[in-house]
């Protein structure tokens, strides 16, 4: 019996029954049943089985706490109602907005130095209007999972963005020879062309991502607009795109993308297209749904008696009144897209070499794994992160939206 | 009786309808092709005469369609031509495999259904307890990790750390039952690991919705205690949309296992596509996609008729 053993048993004992005493019986319920389960992990697997589960959870704690502060910082800086200024000034609003965009998009075009500090600037005003005292009192009911969702997107996005600030090397820079081990230039080695992976893996988050977050917008604008016509028009309009949309989700998304991958070759503008036209019908569908809904609310009929057109219908009726579940719905659809375009370069389909991208990096480094070597998992890993983290914040906004509170 | 045989028959043609129009999609998008598939297949390089004979020999000479409705009889039979890269029936490349990829498809469901029901009533049981909250972070997790993801981690783990089972599956003949199993389990365990998740959510969300009837309300304010009042009265009433996940969840086994296939390389049909696809060997991927589109309509068909039998209501729709 070590000194970490006898530590470890005393810890998980005295916290239940400090649970106990205090009447917080959820807590007591998992860390009695933690101890009795560490009964049986340290018969079978000895002291090194209660360091790995103590690891876990001190990793599990750190991530609370992490969340936490990130949740508290957010509902300080809406609490201090940056937002409605913004939203009194017009002006101002969009000028925060335009300059930035305007030079973005420049910098995109003709090479403007500082494009990433532009686009992080479009995204930081956009975050501050929409910090106000209503968003302080929703996020106050955010749950942990939600705020370590938050947390992680933001640290995805300041690595995408940033990349060629944070990486230590271009993403196609061969630096040593194949495989070399970790060393004070490479935090995680080479990969099997001698490239460095930390770097790589930093711009597979601008790559990866960026490629999904196009498909998903291309996919929800072909997807939401057809809906949304389909639901104000009606009539054999509606019926002609329902089939159409029947059929399409009736062949298994990989399948089709892998087709249309076959006909028109792996490039970045095919996936796109490929994606779109996948997973437009599950948008289509949703949106119909909740736009029926309100298709057949008397404001809608007293617009129609006033004459407005389609146009103003969908911007200024319907679309308002239905924002809350298609956001979440953006959520969930970009996570099905990263997971089937992670899945296409994993097969080689997806973006092409040079080009640094999590999926195709897992399958060329995978042969370290036959050697214990979790590196070409780290990129999977980041896949899995991102998308759990998508998956919590799509939670919680889908129970605050449908207003359901299980008994 | 006869109203629900009209029923699964009127299903039945629309399933059929459906399959129709996707061997027409299937097929006529390969037209699209920049130049057509002998150009494809040869290259830019290719002389006139090789292209000649190749049209010839695939009778690309002939109308479209003439060439659809001969694709498709043929496919009825399962005879979807040569491959054009390997000249051999498409038949003999992917018919043992597609055995394959079925038995695989089968070992998951054979573990992944029962463990996923008895799971999904459990959390619905205990729901909004600390487990539940425990049981939603874990299959969140399960489902947002690409299935490469997982099935490295348990080549990792079971394969070389371990050493319990084997991480390439490769099958040989004359293998006993046992060793089949063996071979083919981390591939399976992967999938079951993908699966299960999404199915006990579902079972979890199926039977919470029905708690707030009214006759689980009664049931509840008679003293029934909390689990039967699961598995008596919310259970038989949710076996409709339990049914049609385990369902959808089959197909997706069927589908999905493209990716588990290469991860292990399990010499399975999704293998065969990705190579195809790869190597532009248009007969193969067709008859692939194809094949995949009807299990896939198969099974939610089989879904649809199921929630039929055991929903009376939907048998007589308004």
């Amino acid at each position: 019996m070590s000194v970490f053993v006898i530590g470890y048993y005393t810890l998980l004992l005295a916290v239940s029954c400090l649970a106990a005493y205090f009447n917080k019986r959820q807590v007591f319920i998992l860390a009695f049943s933690l101890t009795l389960v560490s009964f049986i992990l340290g018969i079978v697997g000895g002291p090194g089985a209660l360091k790995a589960v103590a690891v876990c959870a001190a990793l599990l704690g750190l991530t609370a706490m992490v969340s936490y502060a990130f949740r508290e910082f957010l509902i300080q800086l809406a609490e201090s109602n940056v937002g409605s200024s913004f939203a009194n000034n017009p002006p101002l609003k969009y000028l925060c907005l335009l300059v930035p965009a305007v030079w973005c998009l420049l910098a995109w075009i003709i090479g403007l130095p500082l494009g990433e500090i532009a686009f992080a600037l479009v995204i930081i005003v956009v975050l501050l209007i929409a910090m106000t005292t209503e968003t302080a009192k929703e996020l106050r009911t955010a749950p942990l999972t939600a705020a370590f969702g938050m947390f992680v997107i933001f640290t995805y996005a300041i690595a995408g963005i940033f990349a060629p600030y944070i990486a230590p090397h271009g993403e196609a820079a061969v630096i040593s020879s194949a495989f070399a081990p970790p060393d004070e230039s490479m935090l995680l080695g080479a990969d099997q062309l001698g490239r460095d992976m930390f770097s790589r893996l930093v711009y597979g988050a601008r790559n990866s991502v960026g490629l999904a977050i196009t498909a998903t917008t291309a996919a929800f604008f072909l997807g939401a607009g057809a809906g949304l016509l389909a639901a104000t028009k009606g009539g054999w309009f509606d019926q002609f795109l329902g089939r159409v949309a029947d059929v399409i989700m009736s062949i298994p998304s990989l399948i089709f993308a892998l087709l249309m991958l076959s006909i028109f070759g792996p490039s970045t503008p095919v996936i796109i297209c490929a994606v779109a036209i996948i997973y437009a019908p599950r948008v289509f569908r949703l949106t119909r749904a909740v736009a029926g809904n309100v298709v057949v609310m008397d404001y809608i009929e007293a617009a129609k008696l006033r004459g407005e057109g389609t146009g103003y219908l969908i911007r200024r009726e319907i679309l308002p009144n239905s924002t809350a579940p298609l956001i979440a719905e953006f959520g969930l659809e970009f996570c099905f897209v990263f997971l089937l375009v992670a899945g296409l370069s994993f097969l080689g389909l997806g973006i092409q070499p040079p080009t640094a991208d999590w999926g195709s990096m897992v399958r060329e480094n995978a042969t370290l794994i036959s050697f214990g070597d979790i590196t070409p998992l780290i990129p999977a890993a980041a896949i899995a992160l991102l998308t759990v983290a998508v998956n919590f914040v799509v939670d919680w906004m889908l129970f605050r939206s449908s207003g359901l509170k299980e008994q | 009786m006869g109203d629900i045989l009209g029923l699964v028959g009127k299903r039945l043609g629309l399933g059929l309808v459906i399959l129709l129009v996707i061997s027409i999609i299937i097929f006529f998008m390969v037209e699209l092709l920049p130049g057509d598939i002998a150009q494809a297949v040869l290259g830019q390089g290719a002389t006139e005469d090789n292209l000649a004979a190749l049209r010839k020999e695939m009778g690309l000479d002939k109308p479209a369609i003439v060439r659809y409705l001969g694709w498709l009889s043929g496919a009825v039979t399962f005879d979807f031509g040569a491959s054009v890269v390997t000249k051999e029936p498409v038949i003999s490349l992917i018919g043992e495999r597609f055995m394959n990829t079925l038995f695989l498809a089968a070992y998951a469901a054979v573990i992944a259904v029962p463990v996923a029901i008895v799971l999904g009533v459990l959390v619905a049981l205990l729901r909004n307890s600390i487990f539940d909250r425990v049981a939603n972070v874990a299959t969140l997790t399960s489902i947002s990790s690409p299935e490469f993801f997982l099935g490295y981690i348990l080549i990792l783990y079971f394969a070389v750390k371990w050493g319990m089972f084997p991480a390439i599956s490769s099958l040989s003949d004359g293998m006993s039952f046992g060793e089949l199993l063996n071979r083919t389990f981390l591939p399976a365990l992967t999938l079951v690991l993908v699966v299960v998740a999404h199915m006990m959510r579902m079972t979890r969300a199926a039977i919470i919705n029905l708690l707030a009837s009214p006759y689980i309300e009664m049931a509840r304010l008679k003293g029934t205690p909390p689990w039967k009042v699961i598995v008596r009265h919310a259970l038989p009433n949710a076996w409709a949309p339990i049914i049609n996940v385990v369902a959808l969840n089959l197909a997706y086994l069927i589908t999905g296992v493209v990716l588990v296939e290469v991860v292990f390389v399990y010499p399975g049909i999704g293998q065969a596509l990705v190579d195809a696809v790869s190597k532009r060997d248009f007969p193969v991927v067709q008859a692939c996609c194809l094949i995949f589109a009807a299990t896939f309509i198969l099974l939610n068909l089989a879904a649809d008729v199921g929630a039929i039998l055991t929903n009376p209501r939907l048998r007589h729709p308004k």
